[in-house]
């Protein structure tokens, strides 16, 4: 494994669609792009999103089982989500918020029909102890760009 | 040789050796190996990515799904370094019977 010169991935994807839809897309139909391997939970079928600072990100299975992956730290619609990561480098539920890195995703309107996502992990090295596995996993080719791919799919498909 | 220790440091730890050994009895997706593990998606996908680093599982594309199979190249690779360490015993047992033989002409 090499060694992250920075402890942030930044990814970014143009989507071909206006800047409001793929706003709405990102935060209110997560499960449409979220790739299905990046859940936690398995057979997730909903992702319920508190749409203000201070709100949840919540996978739901199947079965009505509930994990809380992100606190939501600013809602600033079309232009700006943010949010924690709570997840640990055992990839499990991080109670810790101390030990939680944070997403910020600015969306910019490249013309009427066109917008960038601009995703950016930030502070991966709060987690300690393995935080240099989980930036190689979200800033890899398996990592956010697949679901930023998928998600100039969903939206501008 | 880096690559023969990375294929042994992967299977040090007991869930990545169960995904190994799950993954080498049938080939088959993170979701799959998730169902049976008391590890999320996104663990057994890192697990996976280690094997996969020390050739030991490599994997494919089948329709929408990725599926994961046993590796036989990192395998012989690590019987290869194991077999060094046989043939140089053997070696030894050799020299050493010989030896002893030297030593005692009259022993059997």
């Amino acid at each position: 494994m090499t060694i992250p010169t920075r402890p942030d991935v930044s990814v970014s994807v143009d989507v071909a669609a206006p800047v409001e839809h793929v706003f709405d897309v990102f935060t209110r139909q997560m499960p449409t792009w979220w790739d299905p391997d990046h859940h936690l939970l398995d057979d997730v079928v909903a992702m319920d999103v508190e749409l203000r600072p201070g709100g949840t990100v919540t996978e739901v299975d199947a079965a009505g089982n509930r994990c809380t992956i992100a606190r939501v730290i600013a809602v600033d619609p079309p232009a700006r989500f943010a949010f924690t990561w709570d997840v640990s480098p055992r990839w499990e539920v991080e109670p810790d918020p101390a030990r939680c890195s944070e997403v910020h995703v600015a969306f910019t309107a490249l013309d009427d029909r066109n917008t960038r996502v601009v995703l950016e992990h930030r502070h991966l090295e709060r987690h300690g102890t393995g935080w240099e596995g989980m930036h190689a996993a979200v800033g890899g080719t398996d990592g956010w760009a697949v679901d930023l791919r998928r998600l100039a799919g969903v939206a501008g498909g | 040789m880096a690559t023969d220790i990375a294929g042994f440091a992967a299977l040090a730890d007991p869930t990545r050796r169960e995904i190994f050994e799950r993954v080498a009895a049938r080939p088959s997706s993170v979701g799959e190996l998730a169902a049976g593990l008391p590890v999320s998606r996104p663990a057994v996908s890192q697990h996976l990515r280690v094997l996969k680093d020390a050739r030991l599982v490599a994997d494919e594309a089948v329709g929408t799904r990725r599926v994961y199979r046993a590796d036989p190249e990192g395998l012989a690779m690590l019987r290869e370094y194991l077999a060094l360490f046989w043939r140089r015993s053997l070696d030894t047992l050799a020299s050493v019977a010989e030896e002893t033989s030297h030593d005692h002409p009259d022993a059997t």
